[in-house]
């Protein structure tokens, strides 16, 4: 079997054109048939999957176009007709967007719930994790069985009572709130992925680091965070996405002085037609920190994806 | 070493807090909660169940969960399943996967907002329409009159199915006058000029034209100066309920048949062809097609995730296998259907159940893109939670009793989780 064999067979590289089989396969003239064959064949791969592209692209470059026309154009006719018309771009609708506080403000919030919602998910994270790993207590399996069991809680179940509680002890409406049911539901999706990256780790590591006489804290905060750097920049970019993303959580636990992006768009959907001149923009803006943090760190993200697949 | 179990206790107490207080027992109050009426003071037994499953709206719930949880895993991870084979036979298959794959990386809002636009009923204004639209006209000739009509008192009488039909047969050397009106002036077409008597020829004649003078003025039934023909009409001569003859109207709205195709007894008529709608496309988030437009938004979103897992299952299918079974003789299809599904089906189960568990919830979506007069043929058991807790439905009961449902029905995937890792935790 030759190697050029082998790369056509899928390997990720385009077959190889009519002329390069012809030399290959000097003499063998049914073998370059059939090449020419799967080179046709791929040709028409290439142009399926063109279009899906394509497909794919349009609705988002559809929002961003939206998103550039004054309301008076959006509402008379297709974002396609900036390809004929491209005067019609304009940032006025962002710039409005911008001066818009309640927006602003919102997006604000989005920040401040996200942010503390990853951080807090990978220390309380790691610290079960770890513990679940490396240390002795008794009944450690049979709670970690109890957390794995929980990864498919769905969030619904707690939503009236969590309600409850939180306006019982006076949180209901703030971005505390809203943050303590994120990190709540994040986490056994965080201790399960982080105690088996660090049960990983070769006992040699710790048992030379408490040789050297370093505690349990110091051991983890040296030793095992470090180590434990690609799970937990996965776990990161995971929850991040899933916060920031995150309407109904907000949308019940929120009041309209801590809500979220999300939220505060959400309100403007009832009257769409009247509303599109915020709503293109403001989805726009609220997908970029997104986009940006999906960009920059698409394999932490995939890793992140499959190990929470069937969460 | 210190005192390991206390520090444990340490270790642990954040996490061990926050899930017991803001899942464990939550859980066991909505269990508890679904047996109570909508106030939550009287003890009703499993009589909120029984309204999920014979209300009415909570029915269509339920119905539209059972349709999301078979066609959109289904239709997301068979796409995924293509796009992975398919993409190991390009060059640039990472750009086409990022390009698939963006999609879950922004918010079901984002997503909602995005299809509304997609989904937008105006032709001008919807890419989908604008699409099924194009395709509908490039096949069947666009209308150029919808809504005109003959006068009451004139020639034309509607004769069914939208044509319209001269009273009496048409004689050669008389030019008929077949007035319309119904018609704005800014709808007519661009070439239409002043609207003309047809000169009196050998064959059949006539005038098509809108019997309105703009500023008022002008005798019904009569063409007078300033009133426009009605160019591209088509015009047929029937006899004995056949069309003989067809001819179609000149800028100024005359025709003329040829000098003896017409039988005597044949009478003008202008076929519905002219007068049909416009087709306005399909009505995406109508009643009826709502929950499947949705769908197609949820697959934009998650085929990506599919294709993704698979394509990192299919890295780890042995070439040889592949190749092994092309030496055979084996077509494409053959390896792709024999080798390459099965020696990938685990992969394809977690990704179906993946996406069942997450379709499950399905909540923003729906929230955001049915429009409010459809949101109640597009719900689904998330949306009615939401709705009966919070949205003013005013009973947690009825909630409860959905979200313990919503419970149940993942509970084999978490037996199969905690079975899985008791298993790797003996090994």
């Amino acid at each position: 079997m030759t190697t050029a064999e082998k790369t056509d067979g899928g390997a990720g590289r385009p077959p190889a054109a009519p002329g390069t089989a012809g030399r290959a396969a000097a003499g063998a003239a049914p073998r370059a048939a059939s090449r020419i064959a799967a080179g046709l064949g791929g040709a028409a791969v290439r142009a399926v999957l063109l279009v899906v592209a394509l497909f794919w692209l349009m609705p988002t470059v559809g929002l961003l176009l939206s998103s550039l026309r004054d309301s008076t154009d959006i509402a008379s006719s297709g974002w396609w007709e900036v390809f004929t018309e491209p005067a019609q771009l304009t940032v006025s609708n962002y710039a409005e967007l911008m001066a818009n506080d309640a927006v602003t403000g919102s997006l604000l919030n989005t920040v401040l719930i996200a942010v503390p919602s990853t951080v807090l998910v990978v220390v309380i994270g790691a610290l079960a994790g770890y513990a679940f790993a490396w240390m002795e207590f008794p009944g450690r399996d049979w709670l970690f069985l109890v957390v794995v069991g929980l990864l498919v809680v769905p969030i619904q179940v707690a939503l009236v009572p969590v309600a409850k509680l939180f306006g019982g002890i006076g949180v209901f409406g703030d971005i505390s709130g809203v943050v303590a049911f994120h990190v709540a539901f994040g986490l056994p999706f965080a201790v399960f992925l982080l105690r088996n990256f660090f049960a990983e780790i070769p006992r040699e590591l710790l048992e030379a680091a408490r040789l050297d006489g370093a505690g349990e804290i110091r051991l983890f905060a040296t030793v095992v965070m470090p180590l434990g750097g690609p799970a937990i920049a996965s776990l990161g970019i995971f929850q991040f996405l899933w916060v920031w993303n995150d309407m109904l959580v907000a949308l019940i636990f929120a009041d309209s002085g801590s809500a979220p992006v999300t939220v505060a768009l959400q309100q403007q959907v009832r009257q769409f037609g009247a509303n599109i001149d915020v709503l293109a923009p403001g989805a726009f803006v609220s997908m970029v920190i997104p986009l940006i943090v999906f960009f920059a760190f698409q394999r932490q993200f995939v890793t992140g994806v499959m190990a929470g697949a069937v969460k | 070493m210190g005192t390991p179990r206390r520090l444990a206790v340490l270790f642990l107490m954040p996490a061990l807090v926050l899930l017991g207080a803001l899942v464990v027992y939550p859980i066991g109050y909505t269990l508890v909660r679904s047996l109570f009426d909508a106030g939550g003071s009287e003890f009703v037994g499993l009589g909120n169940y029984a309204e999920v499953f014979t209300d009415p709206d909570i029915l269509v719930a339920v119905r539209n969960n059972a349709i999301w949880v078979a066609v959109a895993p289904t239709v997301a991870t068979a796409l995924g399943l293509v796009f992975a084979v398919l993409t190991e036979r390009i060059s640039w298959g990472t750009a086409f996967k990022l390009v698939v794959f963006m999609p879950m990386a922004i918010s079901m809002l984002a997503a909602g907002i995005i299809f509304r636009l997609v989904y937008e009923q105006d032709p001008d204004k919807g890419i989908a329409n604008a699409v099924v639209v194009g395709v509908h006209d490039t096949f069947a000739e666009a209308s150029a009159y919808p809504g005109a009509r003959p006068r009451p008192d004139g020639v034309l009488k509607p004769s069914g199915d939208g044509a319209f039909t001269a009273a009496s047969p048409a004689r050669p050397g008389s030019p008929a006058d077949l007035a319309l009106v119904g018609l704005p002036a800014a709808q007519l077409p661009e070439d239409a000029r002043d609207a003309a008597r047809a000169p009196a020829g050998d064959g059949v004649s006539g005038t098509v034209w809108l019997d309105f003078k703009p500023g008022g003025g002008g005798e019904p039934g009569v063409v007078d100066p300033g009133e426009k023909g009605l160019p591209g009409m088509k015009v047929e001569a029937v006899s004995g309920g056949k069309v003989v003859a067809e001819a179609t109207t000149a800028a100024d709205g005359t025709f003329s048949f040829p000098a003896g195709s017409t039988p005597r007894d044949a009478v003008l008529r202008l076929p519905a062809s002219n007068f049909t709608e416009q087709y306005a496309g399909v009505d995406w988030l109508g009643p009826t097609l709502v929950t499947p437009s949705i769908i197609g938004s949820y697959v934009w979103m998650w085929a990506g995730f599919a294709m993704v897992l698979i394509a990192a299952g299919l890295a780890g299918v042995p070439r040889e296998l592949l190749e092994a079974a092309r030496v055979d003789g084996a077509n494409e299809w053959q390896v792709f259907r024999r080798v390459t599904v099965p020696l990938l089906a685990p992969v394809l189960v977690v990704v179906f159940v993946t996406l069942m568990i997450n379709v499950l919830k399905i909540f923003d979506l729906i929230y955001i893109i049915a429009p409010g007069p459809t949101q109640a043929d597009a719900n689904v058991l998330a949306l009615q939670l939401y709705l009966s807790s919070f949205g003013g439905g005013n009973d947690q009961g009825v909630g409860s009793a959905i979200g313990t449902l919503l419970l149940l029905l993942v509970l084999p995937v978490m037996f199969f989780n905690v079975r899985r890792i008791r298993r790797e935790g003996r090994r």
